[in-house]
């Protein structure tokens, strides 16, 4: 079966790639463009560990072709921080020690991301409900709600200067 | 998996096509939500996928002055944000806000949760009770069928080879009509139905019913119109006597089978308690619409 090629952009850079069809989009992120922040940890849609953006919605990326990628323009937590300048939520990650073995990290990372892109301002039930699709086995979530909440107040205030 | 071949047509002529090609299996892809999980599991094979999301009229929702038009593909983020579809039918928005997580409503479409023919799918018995209606294209040409003719059993469908769905339209509601979904879960997040329970009322002189729709999801192997259920509600107020004779007919209405979420009777019993409250929300909406 003859591979598909398909142009797409990823954290701003147009990339190019042949893919097979039954390829999800996070098998070709991580094995044919070697971006392995994304993780599978269930590769049905239950985790978020590869959680992508994809014009504009997070999306499983386990859960989509990657023929399906043609045209789009995609963020993995690879384009989430500018140059050496961690994103806030990182930031904040990092200083509520909010993960432990880091596996559901970069998901909850780009699913935050996402969630202060849309809601500058989240209740704590708002995060929460958004976050249910991220499944974390070593946190207990509380810190990475507090980390993220946190990165919200810091982005806000950001925007006020 | 050798063999599968994938295409992303722009027009329903080529879809259809690709779709009726060939003596193998076919599929349209939407969110890919249930597909490539069943691609993964090996339950699906096709040997064409074929990607509707580039056609023109598959994702997005337009309005006209008797109905609504949802695109078959559009998926469930983009259904909350619409807020005339959302203050129009509370009960169908609030159902597919249900499913999954916020990375399954970046894909998930009324098209997939209603052709991937579960008996749980959340969507399935709110837009049935608003008596929606899909326009099937296929070889054969286009037709206009109701929701509820779909499905036909678990993960069975009276989809012809070469059809899809291309777009819902649902009524408007007319004055003091309005509707309600809930479903049960174990957990508050990311479940699948026990029992779901959709109810569409339109209220008459004095919040007397004139009209109802009372549709079970999960209790049966499709979603279940309920007319023993309507028929309790249509001609009288909702006091304690009209919501127990709604409570007997969904439960008489309900042949659930036991699974690890639930046993028959625990089914039957909560199918009577879901009725109740989501038709105590549909009588409220509607004396306020
Ligand atoms: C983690 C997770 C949680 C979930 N939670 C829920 C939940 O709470 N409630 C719920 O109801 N579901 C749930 N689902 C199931 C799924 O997300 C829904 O059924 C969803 O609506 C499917 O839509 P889709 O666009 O992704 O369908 P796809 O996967 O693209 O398609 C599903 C099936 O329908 C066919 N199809 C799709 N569109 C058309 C069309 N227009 N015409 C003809 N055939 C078509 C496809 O060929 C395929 O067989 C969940 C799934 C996951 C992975
Ligand atoms: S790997 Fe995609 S959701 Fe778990
Ligand atoms: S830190 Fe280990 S899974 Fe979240």
């Amino acid at each position: 079966m003859s591979k598909i090629h398909v142009s797409t952009v990823i954290n701003d850079d147009p990339v190019e790639y042949l893919c097979e069809p039954q390829q999800s989009l996070l098998d070709v992120l991580r094995d044919e463009l070697n971006l392995t922040g994304s993780k599978e940890g269930c590769g049905s849609g239950d985790c978020g560990a590869c959680t992508v953006i994809v014009d504009g919605r997070i999306v499983c990326s386990c859960l989509m072709l990657g023929a399906e990628a043609e045209g789009r323009k995609i963020t993995t937590v690879e384009g989430i921080a500018t140059g050496d300048k961690l994103h806030p939520v990182q930031q904040k990650f990092l200083e509520h020690a909010a993960l432990q073995c880091g596996f559901c990290t970069p998901g909850f990372i780009v699913a935050a991301k996402a969630l202060l892109d849309e809601n500058p301002n989240p209740s704590e039930e708002e995060a929460r409900y958004w976050l249910a699709g991220n499944l974390c086995r070593c946190t207990g979530y509380d810190k990475i709600v507090r980390a993220v909440l946190d990165a919200a107040e810091v982005m806000r205030a950001e925007a006020a200067e | 998996m050798s063999g599968l071949s994938f295409i992303a047509p722009k027009t329903v002529e080529e879809a259809v096509r690709a779709l009726a090609a060939g003596d193998g299996l076919t599929k349209c892809l939407a969110g890919g939500t249930d597909l490539l999980v069943q691609l993964r599991s090996g339950r699906a094979r096709p040997e064409v996928i074929v990607d509707m999301k580039r056609i023109p009229g598959l994702i997005g929702i337009s309005e006209r002055e008797d109905r609504f038009i949802i695109g078959a593909a559009t998926p469930g983020a983009m259904i909350s944000e619409c807020g005339p579809l959302c203050r129009a039918w509370p009960g169908i928005t609030e159902a597919v806000d249900l499913i999954g997580s916020q990375q399954i409503q970046g894909r998930a479409s009324l098209g997939g949760n209603l052709c991937n023919a579960s008996p749980a799918a959340d969507s399935v018995p709110a837009v049935i009770a608003a008596r929606a209606t899909c326009v099937v294209v296929g070889p054969e040409g286009r037709r206009e069928v109701p929701v509820e003719a779909i499905v036909t059993g678990p993960g069975q469908t009276s989809l012809r080879k070469g059809e899809l769905i291309l777009e819902f339209h649902v009524p408007k509601p007319r004055p003091h009509q309005a509707d309600a979904y809930l479903r049960f879960i174990p957990r508050t997040e990311m479940d699948i139905a026990v029992v779901g329970c959709a109810v569409n009322v339109t209220l008459g002189d004095k919040g007397v019913c004139r009209d109802a729709r009372v549709v079970l999801g999960a209790v049966a192997p499709t979603a279940v119109i309920v007319t023993e259920a309507a028929e309790a509600l249509v001609g009288h107020w909702l006091d304690e006597e009209t919501l127990g004779r709604l409570d007997a007919a969904a439960r008489r209405a309900s042949k659930p089978i036991t699974d690890k979420r639930g046993t028959i009777e625990y089914r039957i019993k909560v199918a009577g308690v879901l009725a109740r409250r989501a038709a105590a929300i549909a009588f409220k909406r509607a004396g306020e619409c």
